[in-house]
């Protein structure tokens, strides 16, 4: 049973890797990136008990956390970039 | 008693894996942004919740226990905030959702 | 939160639960682990005092108490809208009837409006995108699931929760 529900993780990461290829907006590939990355921390725990080695639940512990913090730094790095434009119109003030 | 738990386990394991993939259909077929958050926050809630209930109940009184607790917690925590950052970003650069407006003066009559 | 001998004992109380957390944690008492728990809990308090963490009451334990209730309220709300959202992906022609709802949110605090934000997103087919000034606007992929928020179950529940 922990492999088939692996196997189904494992295509679902291919699925969303295959919307961070084609996502016409940079949004969805970060959705995409970031739906990889929580089902990765899922992937991790499903394997730990697979292979019978429960320290990976530390490594989907992990892996959650610093997505979700990458995440977020991405998202702040293209919002910066959207707005930087209309920094850029009132040059005179500077 | 085990093999009745070795059971809803399973249940559990083989319906959170079919929402995680259905979600994974969604991501691909939606047509548009917001439309696919909705598909990514199945596999999130759904999937996360069935996945990870089904370990645990594989996994017993022990410490693998609070670990997979901790883990749900977290993941239960951020996912939406994630996907709140990620919406909220997506509207303030200026993409435009493709729906209907509903506000609480109009009871039920939605505005072109 | 104002006086300081509420904020030193909140301070005191996240330095215990951080401590406890390493030691449980790690399981290894050797004295190298042992001085990089202390340094990196300290190093936590430090950064939490930094970014305002005790400057207001933000986790009240009569919160706490009520967050049972209210957890088995949602759990049935997740799962139902779960096969709706499924049901939706799987259908051959797609029946999306994305609409968008604004609302007042009634929990009057910070921490109340994000339980009520974050409660609606973990919920499949409802994502908040916006909270400004006490008004929510949320994103809802079929006209179904925007009347259900309509009808406010989420808003007095989470008001519910978090009211003195």
């Amino acid at each position: 049973m922990f492999f088939a529900t692996s196997i189904a993780i494992l295509v679902t990461m291919a699925l969303a890797l295959a919307r961070a290829v084609m996502g016409p907006s940079v949004y969805d590939r970060v959705l995409a990136v970031n739906m990889f990355g929580t089902k990765t921390a899922l992937l991790l725990s499903v394997v730990a008990y697979l292979y019978g080695r429960p320290d990976f639940l530390d490594l989907a512990l992990t892996y959650a956390l610093i997505n979700f913090v990458g995440v977020l730094a991405v998202l702040e790095f293209f919002q910066n970039r959207t707005v930087s434009p209309d920094l850029n119109k009132n040059d005179d003030v500077r | 008693m085990s093999m009745m738990i070795d059971i809803v386990s399973w249940i559990l394991l083989l319906s959170g894996g079919a929402f995680v993939f259905i979600g994974g259909i969604g991501a691909l077929r939606m047509p548009n942004f917001y439309t696919r958050v909705h598909a990514a926050s199945l596999t999130d809630s759904m999937g996360t919740i069935l996945i990870l209930a089904g370990i645990m109940l594989q996994a017993g009184w022990s410490l693998a226990l609070i670990k997979l607790l901790a883990i749900l917690v977290f993941l239960l925590l951020t996912c939406p905030t994630a996907s709140y950052a990620l919406a909220n970003a997506a509207l303030l650069s200026g993409l435009k959702p493709d729906a209907k407006t509903l506000s609480p003066d109009d009871k039920g009559r939605p505005t072109p | 939160m104002d006086s300081p001998s509420i904020r030193i004992r909140s301070l005191l109380g996240l330095l215990a639960i951080l401590a406890v957390a390493w030691l449980a944690w790690s399981g290894i008492y050797k004295p190298l682990i042992l001085g990089l728990g202390v340094v990196s809990c300290l190093l936590s308090v430090w950064v939490a005092v930094r970014i305002g963490f005790f400057d207001r009451a933000v986790f009240s334990l009569q919160v706490i108490s009520r967050l049972p209730r209210y957890w088995s309220w949602l759990l049935p709300e997740i799962a139902k809208s779960s096969f709706e959202v499924a049901r939706v992906i799987l259908h051959p022609k797609l029946p999306i009837s994305a609409t968008i709802v604004e609302f007042d949110a009634l929990p009057p605090g910070p921490v109340g409006q994000a339980i009520l934000g974050n409660s609606i997103s973990l919920t499949p087919g409802t994502v908040t995108m916006d909270v400004h000034d006490g008004k929510l606007r949320v994103h809802c992929l079929t006209r179904h699931g925007a009347e259900e928020i309509m009808a406010g179950g989420f808003n007095r529940r989470a008001a519910e929760l978090t009211q003195d």
